[in-house]
């Protein structure tokens, strides 16, 4: 599914957060979008997936606008995984409660066998299927907001910084599932990070946003090879190559 | 038999959906037995349940039978625990008065506790003008004193049981409105209420299915401590003569009526005052053990 935003501005009351973002993402790539705190880019994303309706522009899925109030089977394509697995899961509902509300709500048949299915695909034993989200770990929660996501058998996913609450080790884990599902299951990413390696090693394409401008363009390789030219993509480049290797 | 359901329910691997609930539920209900408190408020309670539906087993004496001779007695072999100022057994009106009594003070609560929770999760839910319209009703109701709000009600009406419940349910409610939508307020942008919009749930189900559910346990500890002031209420209506109607044998009415002899006689009104207290106190112990049961987070 491809997706183009043209133009997308985003304001809260009377400030604007983001200011005429444009970008596309053919299908089954995943671009990646990197910017500080505050830049807009988590804004963007929430808007994509119809969380926000205070926004103006184009965003259109497969060529089709998407309405400022999504209709439930838009749910159905484009599904998100948001940053923080502590607060992202229902506290007081099961996880086979949390994966059965949105095939409860469209009304499909055989809500056992995808539950099931989701769980494996997301690495998750049969027996967390009737824990309460705090007997699980922190990557054992990430999975199962990845799962709510794919039990929609979504073609799109949004991910708000996936990994940024989880340790280390645990986010090598969650970045290789991700890649390994965008592959089975053609699958088209849009992923936001304040990380360029976490960003560089899932997205072929990357968009350096500041102060709510989308300020460059960049094919993950070109990151890599230190070809960019807006001078916050270097700086934001030369941070994170400080940070992974100290002098 | 009960050892079998044990192992079914405990098990650590359910099968199904109806094996965990199951299992939680048997947590919870051990959660519950482990809590000493709670467990005394559920047997009081049940007790005195047990009383009002037997009450025609257990009594003594018609609770409406008068006997001008022998007011005011001593709690004795006759009377186990003395008569009123109309010769009328104590104890036997104690255990009819638990029905006119509880079964008031349930009603009021089943009506209460769902209206107040559905006004202040839709008001936090929607916000903007739906939120402004249903809180300012709110404190419209707020501001009245109770009591006279309950009376005007009660008047507009007929003076019976019926009419007290409804007019304590209908002054009772606001705080409970307010209380859940405040808690409604910290969790309606909380991700877990957004990745639920993001099944295309319609707002009705994330608020009853979703949002609810989270404002029911301190809810459950307010109604309990409510309790009490709700026959307190229902006392002074009949006191007014708005509730319960003599010879209806109801504990608040009961308080009133002998509050005359409180001196002399203090036994008279001391019974049913003692009654009002036991299932209070019940009440509020069942329902503080009830609100840690209710948050699987402690177990």
């Amino acid at each position: 599914m491809t997706i183009e935003i043209e133009n997308l501005s985003i304001s809260f009351g009377d400030r604007q957060v983001v200011k005429g973002v444009t970008f596309q993402v053919a299908q089954g790539t995943s671009f990646g979008i990197v910017g500080e705190s505050g830049s807009g880019k988590s804004t963007v994303l929430r808007a994509m997936a119809g969380l926000n309706t205070d926004w103006s522009g184009r965003i259109a899925f497969s060529g089709e606008a998407a309405p400022l109030k999504r209709p439930p089977a838009f749910f159905r394509k484009v599904q998100m995984v948001f940053q923080d697995p502590y607060g992202s899961l229902h506290p007081r509902q099961t996880i086979d409660r949390i994966l059965s509300e949105l095939p409860l709500v469209h009304g499909m048949k055989d809500i056992d066998s995808r539950i099931a299915k989701v769980l494996s695909a997301v690495a998750l034993p049969q027996s967390a299927r009737f824990r309460f989200p705090h007997q699980l770990s922190g990557g054992q929660r990430q999975r199962v907001a990845i799962a709510r996501a794919l039990i929609a058998d979504p073609q799109v996913l949004l991910l708000d910084e996936p990994t940024s609450a989880l340790d280390v080790s645990v986010q090598a884990e969650i970045l290789n599932l991700l890649a390994d599902l965008r592959v089975e299951r053609n699958l088209t990413y849009v992923m936001v990070s304040h990380n360029l390696s976490v960003i560089a090693h899932l997205c072929s394409h990357v968009g350096v946003m500041i102060d709510g401008h989308m300020v460059e363009q960049v094919t993950a390789e070109d990151l890599r090879l230190g070809q960019v030219e807006h001078p916050h993509t270097r700086e934001l480049r030369s941070l994170s190559v400080e940070l992974e290797e100290p002098a | 038999m009960a050892s079998a359901f044990r192992t079914w329910a405990l098990s650590e691997m359910p099968s199904s959906r109806r094996q965990a609930t199951w299992g939680n539920r048997y947590r919870a209900w051990l959660n519950l037995k482990g809590n000493p408190l709670g467990m005394i408020g559920l047997t009081i309670i049940a007790i005195f349940v047990l009383m009002a539906i037997f009450a025609p087993v257990l009594s003594t004496h018609n609770p409406a039978t008068q006997d001008l001779a022998n007011r005011l007695a001593t709690p004795g072999a006759a009377h186990w625990l003395g008569t009123d100022e109309l010769g009328r057994d104590v104890y036997s009106r104690i255990l009819y008065g638990a029905r006119v009594t509880l079964g008031m003070v349930i009603a009021v609560v089943v009506l209460v506790a769902p209206l107040g929770l559905a006004i202040g999760c839709i008001a936090g839910y929607f916000g903007g003008i739906i939120d402004t319209i249903l809180m300012r009703l709110t404190d419209i109701f707020l501001a009245f004193p109770r009591l006279v709000l309950a009376l005007a009600f009660v008047a507009a009406l007929k003076p019976g049981i019926e009419s007290a419940v409804l007019a304590i349910a209908l002054t009772a409610w606001p705080p409970y409105a307010r209380m859940a939508r405040a808690e409604t307020l910290t969790v309606r942008g909380s991700d877990f209420i957004a990745a639920y919009r993001l099944t295309g749930a319609s707002s009705w189900r994330i608020i009853f299915r979703h949002i609810a559910p989270l404002c029911t346990p301190s809810l459950i500890v307010r109604v309990t401590l409510d309790m009490s002031s709700i026959i307190i209420t229902a006392a002074s209506l009949g006191f007014l003569g708005m509730g319960a109607q003599p010879p209806s044998p109801e504990w608040g009415a009961m308080i009133a009526t002998a509050k005359r002899f409180m001196f002399e006689q203090w036994w008279v009104p001391m019974i049913p005052a003692i009654a009002i207290l036991l299932v209070s106190l019940a009440f509020n112990f069942l329902g503080d053990a009830l609100r840690d049961v209710l948050d699987p987070k402690g177990n």
